[in-house]
């Protein structure tokens, strides 16, 4: 124990002297989190949008110009016709189009509801998503309005229909994507360029002619990325919430439970890199090419993993990420609890069993 | 009793023979110096002494463990400085040394007695980093976090390539002082002049050793007489050296060219096959032969290739 915690701290003093790595490895999930969700989700303005008004009372020019007065939407083109909507959609002057029905006003003040049709284009699925949502809300604003002083509630029921993509799939998809490649990339490049620098200034000689086990070395230069790795995700999940308004819906608890779990997964991968090489260079080169690049392309986080070869769907299943995305995405999204996520914690579990397994026994006691 | 035992040590790296049928025995407490050239195999051979390296075939123990079987054992009672500054750059010297001291599961304090002489010279700068230490100071560490466990055996890998005079006959010092405290020393070095700070030196080249002895007996063993020659022209004597048949060996050292004579042949004769030739300037004068000489005797025996 006193061989380790003097690795340990070893360990550490390299970190904080080597301050620019420490500030790149804290700054980069900073930046790469905002980057990626002002990429994905930038703020909704200046959408084009179709309105084809069938009834052209007073209401529905009201709600029109709330609508077109929102600085959120401009009215492209205004329809006469159903037909001509296909076409405009098609090629892609509009990303919206709103239908009154005809008989708006009266049939609201008649029955008290009266509908309105939104169509979006569900190609691109956050902007629908946003624009359908501030639509609705908008709607809903003026028909409360409405309703003020009457004893039955005015009802304008939204009727939503999304072209192209009609399960509107990868909002929140990135923040449990980007969690997944920037711990996946900092524990598992860090560990392996780590000890591999040990190998290359040479000081892997002295550690292996002293009593030193292997697993005090393993262990004593992990410990301090899995302890960065945890303040990284603490700045992930605060930016998450904070500026992306990512909801943690199931118990923190259990979510940096898994979260401690994939970034073993992936700091044992590290040490797995490390004994096959003794380069720095070509450890951060595997890390990159290696685990980075089909952590993000293949984990299902922007391309989905349902609509892949099913070469590449195999592929996906061997990579730790995709299990832990499917988690996250249950405790942040969903609320669900353990009993939910217990098979995909199973295979996490068991790989990292295997690759520490794999890869204290390949570490090398000798030259 | 002999602290390091090797026998018939083979070792080849893909393409290339490392060692050839290496055996010889350190004695406890003797400082035993290997000395050859850079490439001679002098790093392989510690690697394996300090179970770093697998040898091919052969057999050799340190304080009578086998480096394969007990390698762990060995791990605990040797020091090792390899040939490269192997120490963290990063850490101050003082965290250097406290790293050292607790992966061997001890602590300064309790072995400042042995590294009490050394450690003084480098105190001043506890607190700076090892990478910005001068050559001789880096030096002075490494064999500090060496033997902060108190080894039996101390592997030191050319530890004074790269230093200064003054540091390494500083360095040397402190070696004469490990060994009065019992220390078997093992030391590699590429200077033929620190062999006579050696109780015994094996000279080894192209991975095979040529002799082992103490150093007095090297040389006073080195066949034939030896003369250092000069004349005006320094180029052409030394291709007309070359053609005279009663020459064993010439080298060219310095501004003189050393050679050395076969029985029956003289000054005088060489004298005047240079004048037939066509030197001026002559000089010959006969000479001591030091340690230079006799590894280039050795060098260029035959026996030897």
């Amino acid at each position: 124990m006193k061989k380790f915690t003097g690795f340990f701290i070893k360990e550490c003093l390299h970190l904080i002297r080597d301050y620019r790595t420490m500030m790149i490895l804290i700054g980069m999930p900073v930046i790469q989190i905002i980057l990626f969700g002002f990429a994905i989700r930038n703020e909704l303005n200046s959408v084009n949008i179709g309105i084809l008004d069938k009834s052209k009372d007073e209401i529905t020019t009201e709600l029109t110009s709330k609508i077109l007065s929102s600085e959120y939407f401009i009215l492209k083109e205004y329809f006469t016709d159903e037909r001509q909507i296909d076409t405009s959609f098609k090629k892609g002057h509009i990303k919206e189009v709103i239908i009154f029905e005809s008989g708006f006003a009266e049939k609201l003040k008649k029955e008290g509801r009266a509908e309105v049709q939104i169509i979006t284009d569900a190609s691109e699925p956050n902007m629908a998503n946003l624009a359908l949502s501030y639509t609705t809300s908008i709607i809903q604003n003026y028909s409360m309005t409405l309703s003020k002083g009457k004893d039955q509630p005015l009802i304008i029921s939204p009727e939503i229909k999304m072209l192209y993509n009609e399960e509107l799939k990868s909002v929140f998809m990135f923040v449990p994507g980007i969690m997944a490649t920037l711990l996946m990339l900092i524990s598992a490049m860090m560990t392996s360029i780590t000890i591999t620098k040990e190998k290359e200034f040479g000081t892997m000689e002295v550690l292996l002619a002293s009593p030193l086990k292997p697993y005090q070395i393993i262990f004593g230069k992990v410990a301090p990325y899995l302890l960065l790795s945890l303040v990284n995700l603490a700045l992930i999940l605060w930016i998450s919430t904070s500026v992306f308004g990512m909801p943690v819906r199931g118990s923190y608890l259990l979510l940096i439970a898994e979260c401690s779990l994939f970034i073993t997964t992936a700091l044992s991968l590290g040490i797995l890199i490390s004994t096959v090489t003794s380069s720095m260079q070509v450890a951060m080169m595997i890390s990159l090419v290696g685990l980075m690049m089909p952590t993000v392309l293949l984990s299902g986080f922007i391309f989905p993993i349902e609509n892949m070869p099913w070469p590449l769907q195999w592929i996906s299943h061997i990579l730790p990420a995709k299990w832990f995305v499917i988690i996250i995405k249950n405790i942040m999204l969903k609320g669900t609890g353990f009993s939910y996520v217990y098979k995909e914690t199973a295979v996490l579990v068991l790989m990292t069993v295997f690759l520490l397994g794999l890869s204290i026994k390949k570490f090398k006691t000798r030259l | 009793m002999n602290s390091i035992e090797i026998k018939n040590i083979y070792k080849s790296y893909k393409d290339a023979k490392a060692l050839e049928n290496i055996s010889f025995e350190v004695k406890k407490g003797e400082i035993f110096g290997l000395i050859g050239p850079d490439g001679a195999g002098k790093t392989t051979l510690f690697r394996i002494l300090t179970t770093l390296l697998l040898k091919d075939s052969g057999s050799a123990s340190v304080e009578g463990f086998d480096v394969e079987k007990d390698y762990k054992a060995i791990r605990n009672i040797i020091g090792y400085m390899p040939g490269r500054f192997s120490l963290y750059q990063d850490l101050t010297v003082e965290e250097n040394l406290k790293f050292f001291a607790t992966i061997f599961d001890t602590s300064i304090e309790d072995n400042y007695e042995l590294i009490k002489d050394i450690y003084v010279q480098i105190e001043p700068f506890r607190k700076r980093k090892a990478g910005q230490l001068s050559g001789g100071m880096k030096q002075k560490l490494a064999l500090c976090c060496a033997l902060i466990h108190q080894p039996k055996v101390l592997f030191l890998d050319e530890p004074t390539t790269g230093v200064d005079p003054v540091s390494r006959h500083e360095f040397w010092e402190m070696l004469k002082k490990l060994k009065d405290k019992g220390i078997t020393i093992m030391v590699s070095t590429p200077y033929m002049d620190e062999a006579s700070l050696c109780d015994r030196i094996a000279l080894i080249q192209s991975g095979r050793i040529m002799r082992i002895d103490t150093l007095d007996n090297i040389v006073s063993a080195f066949p034939g007489n030896l003369y250092a020659v000069k004349s005006g022209n320094m180029i052409a004597l030394n291709f007309d050296l070359k053609d005279f048949s009663g020459i064993s060996s010439s080298y060219i050292f310095g501004e003189y060219i050393h050679i050395s004579l076969k029985k029956d042949n003289d000054e005088n004769m060489i004298m005047e096959f240079l004048k037939m030739k066509g030197h001026s300037d002559i000089e010959i004068s006969k000479l001591q032969p030091g340690i230079e000489d006799c590894f280039m005797e050795l060098m260029n025996n035959p026996e030897n290739r």
